[in-house]
C-alpha cells in the first residue's frame, strides 16, 4: 500500500506533522537519519508556548523535560562587570507552564515514541539522499537505490533542509543567513544546580547574555538550567565569525571565564559538547512552502523568531508541523495533492502565530546587525552601573550625569535615540 | 572549571566513527585559497593550517553544515554519514 505521507526528519515539526496525521488515519511514515529520533538534535534550551501542550495533552507527566522556566534574565556584560534584569512571576510556576527547558536527546526521542504509539511508522537510521519525481511531481525519497512512494512528502529535515533544495524552492544557504550556536552541557549534582541558582523542585532559569562574550559580533551566550546540569553555549552570526577570524568555541572558553559565569561553573564537568546551525532572516529568508507533492515545515522553512529579547523556533516547528498535518489531511480528502491543492497550508500558518510573528519581526535581523548593541551599549550601561553603585568617599554625583559621563567619547544622544527608534520598529 | 581544549571536548562525545568518510576536500583548490574560512567556521575545528596546507579530520564533526556554506571556493564535498554513523548526542 502506497504512504499517504512520509515526512523526513524527526524532530518537532516531523513529529508533531507524524502525529497529527496518524491520529487522523493517514498512513504515514516518518524517517529519520539518525540512530534514534534526537541523536543529531542540539538546542540551546528553552521551549515555550502551548504549542506542544495542545498536541500532546499528557505533555507535563509523561515528557522528560528538565525545569520550567521560572526565571528569565538578562546579562549586559563587559570583560570584567554584568548588568543583569530578571524577570520572575508566580504564574510562570502554574500549569501550563509558560515555557521550559529540555534536552533534545532525550525529548525528541520521546516525541517519535509518542508519534509511534499514535499509530505512524517511526525509521530511524534511514537516509534519504533525494526526491522522487514524478514529472515535476514530488512523489516520494529514494534512500540509496530504494524508491519510497508517497502522496505527499514533508520535508522537517532541518536548517540545512537538503530537499527544500532539491525541490528547488530555496537556494543554498549563506553565512550571513544563519547563526552558530556551540554549547557545553556541564553536569553537576542536582542540589548544586538549585543552590547557585536559588532553585526549588523543578524550577528553573533561562538566563541570556550580550556583550562582550561574542567580541562585538552579533550574538550572544546563554545559560539554561537542567535538572542536573547547565546548557552553557553561545550563539553567533556565522559570516562575522569567517570574516573576522574568530572561533566560536574560543567565544565560549571566553563565556565560561567571565567572573559572573565562571563561579556557576566551578566543580561542573563536561558531559557533551555540541553546535548546530540556526536560521535567523525568518520571512526574509523563507522558502517556498509547498510544490506538488512536497510541504517544507520548521527549520527547513526558517521557522524561528530571533529578537535579542525573544528567542523561539521549536514551537514553530510544532505549530508549522501540525499546520502541515491538516493542510495533508485536507489534501488527502480531496484526493488532490498539487501545489494548488497544498497552498491550503500557508495559508493555515498566515492564521496562525507562525507566520504573524515572523511579519511582525521582520525587521528584527536587520535592527541586530547595529555592532552598538554588543559593544558600545553593554560597556555603556555596565560604567552608568559601575559609577553609580560605586562609594569611594568622594562627593556624588547625580545619576544622569553619571549617565552622560558613561556616554562620554562612546556615542551621542541623537545616535541612542535613532537606534532606539529603529528598534521600535524592529523587536 | 579550567580551560578544555577542543580535542578533549570533543572526546566526551559519543560518535559512531565510519571509516567511510563523509566530508572530502579539494586540496588543489584550498592550495589558491587564503580566506580558509573553514578553519573558523567548523565548531569541531576539524580544520588545521599546517605548513599552508589545510588539513581535515573528519571523525569530530558535529554535522552542523557550517564548512559546507563557508567555504565559497567550492572545494568541500559535504554530504551526511551513512545513517548510524557520526555524531550521536546523549543530551543534546
Amino acid at each position: 500500500m502506497e504512504l499517504d505521507a512520509i515526512i523526513v526528519g524527526a524532530g518537532p515539526a516531523g513529529c508533531a506533522c507524524g502525529y497529527k496525521l496518524a491520529q487522523a488515519g493517514l498512513e504515514v511514515m516518518v524517517v529519520e537519519r539518525g540512530k534514534f529520533a534526537g541523536a543529531k538534535n542540539m538546542w540551546g534550551g528553552a521551549f515555550y508556548g502551548p504549542a506542544l501542550s495542545e498536541l500532546l495533552p499528557s505533555l507535563w507527566e509523561e515528557a522528560p523535560v528538565e525545569r520550567y522556566v521560572a526565571c528569565q534574565r538578562l546579562s549586559l556584560l563587559t570583560d570584567e562587570n554584568c548588568l543583569s534584569i530578571e524577570f520572575t512571576t508566580p504564574r510562570f510556576s502554574q500549569l501550563p507552564y509558560n515555557g521550559f527547558t529540555l534536552l533534545r536527546s532525550k525529548f525528541d526521542r520521546w516525541l517519535a515514541a509518542k508519534t509511534e504509539e499514535a499509530g505512524a511508522i517511526v525509521a530511524t537510521g534511514f537516509e534519504v539522499d533525494d526526491l522522487l519525481w514524478d514529472g515535476n511531481r514530488v512523489a516520494g525519497v529514494k534512500s540509496g537505490s530504494d524508491e519510497l512512494p508517497a502522496s505527499v512528502v514533508v520535508a522537517c529535515d532541518g536548517v540545512n533542509s537538503i530537499l527544500a533544495q532539491k525541490a528547488g524552492l530555496r537556494g543554498e544557504l549563506k553565512p550571513s543567513e544563519v547563526k552558530q550556536g556551540v554549547k557545553e552541557v556541564i553536569a553537576f549534582p542536582r542540589e548544586t544546580v538549585e543552590q547557585c541558582f536559588g532553585l526549588t523542585g523543578d524550577e528553573g532559569v533561562a538566563w541570556e547574555f550580550v556583550g562582550t562574550c561574542t567580541r562585538g559580533l552579533p550574538g550572544g551566550g546563554f545559560i539554561y538550567t537542567n535538572k542536573e546540569s547547565l546548557s552553557v553555549g553561545i550563539v553567533v552570526q556565522l559570516n562575522a565569525l569567517i570574516e573576522q577570524g574568530i572561533k566560536a568555541n574560543d567565544l565560549l572558553e571566553d563565556f565560561k571565564s567571565h567572573p559572573t559565569v565562571a563561579k556557576l561553573l566551578d566543580g561542573g564537568k563536561l558531559a557533551e559538547y555540541s553546535a548546530h546551525l540556526i536560521p535567523v532572516l525568518g520571512i526574509d529568508m523563507m522558502p517556498r512552502l509547498y510544490t506538488d507533492g512536497l510541504l517544507v515545515a520548521g527549520d527547513a522553512a526558517a521557522f524561528v523568531i530571533g529578537t535579542g529579547l525573544i528567542l523561539e523556533g521549536a514551537n514553530f516547528a510544532v505549530a508549522s508541523g501540525v499546520a502541515a498535518a491538516e493542510a495533508v489531511a485536507r489534501a488527502k480528502k480531496k484526493g488532490d495533492f498539487s501545489a494548488k491543492s497544498l497552498a491550503c497550508y500557508q495559508e493555515l500558518l498566515e492564521q496562525s502565530f507562525v507566520l504573524k510573528d515572523l511579519k511582525t519581526f521582520r525587521q528584527a535581523h536587520r535592527f541586530l546587525e547595529n555592532p552598538r548593541i554588543y559593544g558600545t551599549y553593554p560597556k555603556l550601561v555596565c560604567d552608568f552601573a559601575e559609577k553609580l553603585f560605586t562609594s569611594n568617599g568622594q562627593p556624588k554625583k547625580r545619576a544622569w550625569q553619571l549617565l552622560r559621563e558613561a556616554m562620554k567619547g562612546k556615542v551621542s544622544l541623537w545616535r541612542i535615540a535613532r537606534d532606539l527608534m529603529q528598534g521600535k520598529g524592529a523587536v | 572549571m579550567n580551560p578544555i581544549s577542543i580535542e578533549d571536548k570533543l572526546a566526551v562525545n559519543k560518535y559512531d566513527i565510519d571509516k567511510d568518510i563523509h566530508i572530502k576536500i579539494r586540496e588543489d583548490i584550498c592550495q589558491t585559497c587564503d580566506g580558509h574560512y573553514c578553519l573558523y567556521a567548523c565548531p569541531a575545528e576539524c580544520f588545521r593550517l599546517e605548513e599552508g596546507r589545510i588539513i581535515f579530520s573528519y571523525e569530530g564533526c558535529l554535522e552542523c553544515g557550517s564548512c559546507r556554506i563557508a567555504c565559497d571556493r567550492g572545494a568541500i564535498d559535504w554530504i551526511l554519514p551513512r545513517p548510524g554513523f557520526g555524531i550521536c548526542y546523549e543530551y543534546g
